[in-house]
């Protein structure tokens, strides 16, 4: 009896044991390993000479940097392709043409190595230049390709000292070719001017911008935006909405994006069919330095100019984005018309405003989704059903009932009154 | 006899009402009550969305938190179905005091699964805090959510909710800095005097019809005139903030305490009738013939 069992033990522990060696070979075979849909993240790295100051728990920016580096490299999931890339690395001399050049990929883009990583990051010293614009644009081309998300982070202790290429002009251009590209900055222990460059790149790509004075808040964050970037989001198909209806693109659900600039108007198109239920919503972002009083206005005209719904929104003040939305439910067919379509324009218009110092070009980043899902179930009555409730309800139905209780009664007593009853 | 009747019928009469009287106060109770599990609440994400299309999808009942910057725009969406009044709370810890350099304005906007925002009808949708506060805490309730409503008011309507939070005045230096933050959605029963007429086919979820959209829409784009009308393919990704439903499922809608007042005011009628006749009628016959109905 005792063998019996003990060898049910072990051929349940064989078992497990199998299952279990089994379990992770079939996991790792399973892990996508595509390259084109995989997000993809660039560490961008200010390496030059003002990285040696010592401001960081008592250590240099640089340390304090590759301490973080290296928290980072060990954290990145594995489906996230991770690049390195510096700039003012490389050239100590006092050239400006060349020290605005210098801008290196470190460690290229790709399925990542954690000990080359490292090793990479290791070697760097505090040398050059602040060519913050060239890095960005290296950066984004890095990044070109795929369709996953793509994020650069920028670290860095000081402005960029090369002008006239303006960063935040670069940042806009690379979030105006609609990669969906977002670009976070972190200052270490920047000036105001630093701080509003960085900014200022970040509102242009809808990134963030973070001030790091300790070592675990630079990891952390660096950590929280690798992270980000991992998780899957739907990403927006690019399209381009028309001055009048007439020539609007058509589109079918789902989600677009757009620019458009101060004060003009977008038209798109959306094929109705009778019984189903447009809803439409759509969002401008604010990515640059505008007045404070804004508004959108999301209108669906007919093809011949009749508003149908509107949508609208008002704010002022600090702003990402204002958004509105409106739903369409339009009215099952009659018989013979079933398959008649309605197109519906959605225009698009928008009351930002900036100072004559901000560029209009390219236009304010526009967010469309489109839905189309059966109509409502529509209302008979206001009230649910058609039923009612509170006390006067009850009321009145125990008042009708005592009537015609009552009529039953002298009814009844008149019959038998004339014997005709029973 | 007859006295004995009529007593009976008022004795049931009392106990009907007796008991609806109950139920309507329960009703109240458990209006004001708020659900069991919106009070202790588990813990739910621990990060926060940068805009409408990555919000973060904060479970039912759960709190979410995020570690963040100052000056960061953190989005949530949570899920709120017809018949419930959502009370959307936030509590920021903000930065040491030292770090600081002057008083910052924090607040929350909620915006529905079609990016309306929806007005506060109670709470602190936005507060100044001192240079010396350490938290601040703020909140918004909405309006019940109604089964439908025309599509020209912008009532709220069963589906996702964005909560949107952020500092909207803070002197510059202090942007950036690291902050904490901590939001949870509070859901209380409307009750029945909310329930409308009529439902939505799907609740207002972004990207509703991204699926069917890819099955039935290949097929018209083949016939549609002009085929190439830049008409490009609808996103399949769907938005992370339709990932959360209610507890149990979206509501069909249907149901209402309505149903149990209407069916009560029924019977009370009922009740109500046969006490009149026992009023008005006849004496009755003789004891040994057995009663006419």
């Amino acid at each position: 009896m005792i063998i019996r069992r003990r060898l049910a033990a072990g051929a349940c522990t064989l078992l497990a044991a199998l299952t279990l060696g089994l379990l992770p070979a079939g996991t790792a075979a399973a892990e996508p390993a595509s390259g084109e849909d995989a997000p993809k993240v660039e560490l961008t790295l200010d390496v030059s000479g003002s990285m040696r100051a010592r401001d960081i728990d008592g250590k240099s920016r640089m340390a304090a940097a590759k301490q973080a580096f290296n928290e980072v490299i060990d954290a990145v999931p594995d489906e996230v392709q991770l690049g390195i890339r510096t700039l003012g690395a490389h050239y100590p001399g006092e050239n400006r043409k060349v020290g605005c050049k210098d801008t290196r990929q470190i460690y290229p883009l790709g399925r990542l190595d954690r000990t080359e990583a490292k090793t990479a990051v290791a070697t760097l010293s505090p040398t050059g230049w602040t060519p913050i614009g060239p890095a960005l644009l290296a950066a984004a081309d890095d990044l070109k390709g795929g369709e996953g998300s793509r994020r650069i982070v920028l670290i860095t202790d000081g402005e960029d000292t090369c002008a006239p290429l303006d960063p935040c002009e670069v940042a806009r251009e690379i979030a105006a070719k609609g990669i969906g590209l977002t670009v976070d900055t972190l200052g270490l222990v920047p000036d105001t001017k630093t701080r509003k460059q960085l900014k200022c790149i970040a509102e242009a790509t809808g990134g963030t911008y973070t001030s790091v004075r300790k070592t675990d808040e630079l990891s952390g964050r660096v950590n929280q935006l690798v992270d980000r970037t991992a998780d899957p989001v739907a990403v927006p198909v690019a399209t381009e909405g028309a001055q009048e209806c007439a020539q609007a693109p058509r589109l079918r659900p789902g989600l677009y994006s757009d620019r458009e600039k101060f004060g003009q108007h977008r038209f798109y198109r959306v094929d109705v069919s009778p019984g189903q239920e447009l809803r439409a919503s759509v969002s401008i972002g604010a990515d640059r330095a505008v007045h404070n009083d804004y508004g959108v206005l999301l209108r669906a005209v007919t093809v011949h100019g009749r508003e149908v719904v509107r949508g609208s929104e008002a704010g002022d003040g600090r702003t990402d984005v204002i958004s509105t939305g409106l739903r369409y439910p339009k009215a099952p067919a009659d018989d013979d018309d079933k398959d008649a379509k309605e197109t519906v324009c959605l225009q698009v218009s928008n009351s930002f405003s900036a100072p004559a110092s901000v560029k209009t070009e390219p236009g304010l980043p526009v967010e469309l989704t489109v839905d189309l899902v059966d109509g409502p179930d529509d209302a008979s009555d206001v009230a649910s059903f058609g039923l009612g409730r509170g006390w006067w309800l009850l009321g009145a139905l125990a008042l009708t009932g005592l009537v015609v209780g009552l009529l039953w009664g002298w009814l009844s007593r008149l019959r038998d009154v004339t014997g005709r009853s029973y | 006899m007859r006295s004995l009747r009529t007593a009976f019928t008022a004795l049931i009469c009392t106990t009907v009402l007796a008991g609806l009287t109950g139920f309507a106060g329960a009703g109240t109770a458990a209006a004001e009550s708020p659900s069991p599990d919106a009070g202790e609440s588990t813990s739910g994400p621990t990060q926060a969305g940068t805009g409408f299309r990555d919000a973060t999808a904060v479970p039912p009942g759960s709190a979410a938190t995020a570690e963040a910057s100052s000056g960061d725009y953190l989005y949530w969406a949570f899920p709120v179905d017809a018949g419930q009044r959502p009370t959307f709370k936030a509590e920021v810890t903000l930065p040491q005091a030292t770090a600081r350099h002057g008083d910052s304005t924090w607040r929350i906007d909620v915006y529905d699964g079609l990016r309306r925002r929806q007005p506060c009808m109670y709470g602190m949708q936005s507060r100044a805090a001192g240079q010396d506060t350490g938290s601040v805490a703020l909140s918004c309730t909405l309006r019940p959510v109604r089964s439908l409503a025309d599509p020209w008011s912008d009532h709220p309507l069963p589906g996702s909710y964005y909560l949107r939070l952020t500092v909207t005045d803070a002197p510059e230096k202090d942007l950036g800095l690291p902050v904490r933050a901590r939001v949870e959605a509070d859901l209380k029963d409307a009750g029945g005097a909310e329930a409308v007429d009529g439902t939505l086919s799907t609740p207002l979820v972004p990207g509703a019809s991204a699926k069917d959209a890819e099955d039935a829409e290949d097929d018209k784009a083949a016939e549609e005139e002009g085929g190439d009308d830049a008409s490009p393919g609808p996103s399949t990704t769907r938005q992370t903030a339709s990932s959360v439903e209610p507890e149990d499922g979206w509501s069909s809608g249907w149901w209402s305490d309505r149903w149990i007042w209407t069916a009560a005011g029924g019977v009370l009628a009922v009740l109500a009738a046969f006490g009149g006749r026992a009023l008005t009628r006849r004496p009755q016959r003789p004891s040994r013939v057995p009663p006419g109905y």
